[in-house]
């Protein structure tokens, strides 16, 4: 039994097995923990009715049988296809939008390598497959998530989802350049596309979680995961208030259900992306059994629990901001990417090749990434927040025709030059 | 479900005939190769099993292809047929996939993902943004005039007659699988050896944005 698992092929499937169930489940209490962070962010219960079927006494549970209760409803209701739906693309959208959200799964390094029968020869890496372009088939994945929600707009033949599905994608659009110039910012300081070995430059010799290397990479790669995942603020896509529902205002029942658990396994998949990427993977300091030499079963275990700890941390950041920030309006999002993300992003790789060249990302001791890291982020975000600030504020969309805000009372309003003089 | 029951019928009639259509040639034109694959010893001889299991038989290789050739050619195809400009796209889409998970199974996995990254993901999503707005219905149809088929059909017959002369004029020969080569050798050898080509392609990314922008003007009068 032990000698089949030492099979990489054999290990992948029964890792597959194994995350396809615990990411569904982590993705149903998501759903669950969302209403619960919202709830106590305003100040309420949040869902605590739903038991297991009034077990134990008639106790609650603190409503922690609510998802199962979710998903049955999910499953109960009527399916239905609007009339004048593209009913082959209506139907293909839900499904496109959470095998693209799915798959990336793949190639995230979960626990490093494994030792099964403990002989000291390495086994299996705990990964499902560990290609030499992991980083780059993460972004392609990305890049294919947008498919789903213009696809299910188009097909429903509403335009309030058309309107959801463009925004999406010219979303998506802006939000990748500074996600690919965030990453090619790991890239050049790790020089390593596999998504193991970034891990392991992080805690090889003189390594450090790029975090800290790079503070404000990490900061861009965060924002335009926000973006892809198209969660608030960046959920221009749904915007309840406006456009109904957005994209998925004629999908009900299962197909609802599916794009929800897209968005939920999006952002897992992409925490755990951001985790490899910025922050040690599974590795965490002082704490034995995490290091790279710990191949037995408990270690990559504990290494697995760890990333998932890790994962859960950047998952409850995405809610707390949920519930925190307003939406932005389209262009000041448009202008957040094309005239803030990108230009930082390319400082920021600017950095990274200077340091490059003088060959910081491969000395043996912490401290030249640290002082080189840090002094040129604080170096990239002082020119930025210095152009930002000498470059007037942008007149678009319906503030040309609002009066100039006054910081005097309304009754004081300064009327606009070109509207002739008051009175 | 709609209340006379059409609505749950998916896929169009035509549709499931073109496909049952291509199922059958790849089944047919697949079957030979897949034998010769497996070998004539019977499965259980030769170390099939551990074969499969590492990943390295050539059954997986046989199969994969003529399922995702077929793929490819079948979209392919079906863009030519389809009149509604979003389908079209996601035909586009399934040709592209398909091309890149051949490139996956012949272990060129840099290539496939690049595949994917620049085409499927950036050429297409240009292309579905720029149909919804550039056209004043998102649902329009495209017409296709004489001139334009004829014109069309001298040139792909030429293209066709091209490949088909390379393909035939090549001696092929049959060498030992070399694996994949690692990322860091591509990447110095198109910033050394391979530099002008790689720039001339990149031109064409290029054209496609003009002309993307040549026809955005053209709709707005």
């Amino acid at each position: 039994m032990l000698d089949l698992l030492k099979n990489q092929l054999l290990f992948s499937g029964l890792l597959i097995a194994v995350l396809m169930g615990a990411i569904n489940l982590g993705v149903a209490y998501c759903t669950f923990y969302e209403r619960k962070i919202s709830a106590w962010i305003q100040n309420r219960e949040g869902p605590n009715r739903v038991g297991f079927f009034g077990l134990f006494w008639g106790f609650h549970f603190w409503g922690y049988g609510q998802p199962m209760a979710d998903g049955l409803k999910f499953l109960l209701k009527e399916e239905m296809i609007p009339d004048k739906a593209d009913k082959p693309l209506y139907v293909m959208a839900p499904a496109i939008s959470f095998i693209v959200s799915t798959i990336g799964i793949a190639v995230i390094p979960w626990g490093g390598y494994l030792d099964i029968d403990a002989d000291g020869i390495v086994d299996v890496a705990c990964q499902v497959a560990n290609p030499d372009i992991g980083l780059l088939y993460v972004l392609g994945v990305g890049s294919l998530g947008v498919y789903g929600v213009v696809l299910g707009a188009w097909a429903s033949n509403n335009k309030y989802s058309l309107f959801g599905g463009i925004r999406a994608a010219a979303q998506m659009l802006s939000y990748e350049i500074p996600l690919g110039l965030a990453i090619l910012v790991v890239v050049l300081s790790c020089g390593e596309v596999r998504l193991e070995n970034i891990v392991r430059a992080q805690i090889e010799g003189g390594g450090t979680w790029n975090v800290f290397v790079h503070p404000l990479a990490f900061f861009l790669l965060f924002v335009t995961q926000l973006a892809e995942t198209n969660r608030a603020p960046f959920d221009m896509a749904e915007s309840e208030q406006e456009l109904v529902g957005g994209f998925h205002t004629e999908y009900g029942a299962l197909k609802f259900a599916l794009f929800f658990l897209s968005e939920y396994t999006h952002m897992i998949i992409n925490s755990a992306f951001l985790c490899v990427l910025f922050l040690g993977g599974w590795h965490f300091p002082w704490i034995p059994g995490l290091g790279l030499e710990d191949t037995a079963w408990w270690a990559v275990l504990a290494k697995m629990a760890m990333l998932g700890t890790k994962i859960a941390g950047c998952v409850f950041v995405y809610m707390w901001i949920r519930w925190t920030l307003p939406r932005f309006r389209f262009d000041q999002l448009m202008r957040l990417a094309w005239k803030g993300l990108i230009p930082t992003g390319l400082g920021l790789v600017a950095l990274a090749v200077v340091m490059t060249y003088f060959g910081i990302p491969g000395s043996e001791s912490v401290w030249p990434k640290l002082i080189w890291g840090l002094g040129g982020n604080a170096a990239v975000l002082f020119m930025v927040v210095l152009v930002v600030g000498m470059s007037p504020a942008g007149v678009t969309g319906r503030q040309a025709n609002m009066p100039p805000i006054s910081l005097l009372s309304p009754a004081k309003r300064v009327p606009r030059a070109d509207q002739g003089t008051a009175n | 479900m709609g209340a006379n029951g059409e609505t749950v019928t998916v896929l169009k009639p035509q549709l499931k005939l073109i496909l049952a259509a291509v199922i059958a040639c790849m089944a047919m034109t697949a079957a030979p190769r897949v034998a010769m694959a497996s070998g004539g010893g019977g499965l259980d001889e030769g170390g099939f099993v551990s074969d499969v299991l590492g990943g390295s038989h050539p059954l997986f290789e046989a199969v994969g292809f003529y399922l995702f050739g077929g793929l490819a050619a079948f979209s392919a195809i079906a863009i030519c047929f389809t009149k509604d400009v979003v389908r079209m796209a996601i035909w586009l889409f399934a040709t592209l996939g398909a091309v890149a998970i051949l490139y996956f199974l012949l272990t060129a996995y840099f290539l496939g993902v690049i595949q994917i990254i620049v085409y499927a993901g950036g050429t297409l999503v240009l292309l579905i943004f720029g149909v919804m707005l550039t056209t004043k219905s998102p649902s329009m149809q495209f017409a296709v005039s004489k001139i334009g088929l004829a014109a069309g059909g001298v040139v792909s017959l030429l293209l066709f007659a091209a490949l088909m002369g390379l393909v035939l004029g090549t001696d092929w020969q049959r060498g030992e699988p070399t694996g994949s080569i690692p990322v860091a050798t591509l990447g110095r050898d198109l910033l050394t050896t391979y530099l002008v080509p790689f720039e001339v392609i990149s031109v064409l990314l290029l054209v496609v944005m003009i002309g993307a922008a040549y026809l955005a003007r053209q709709e707005r009068e």
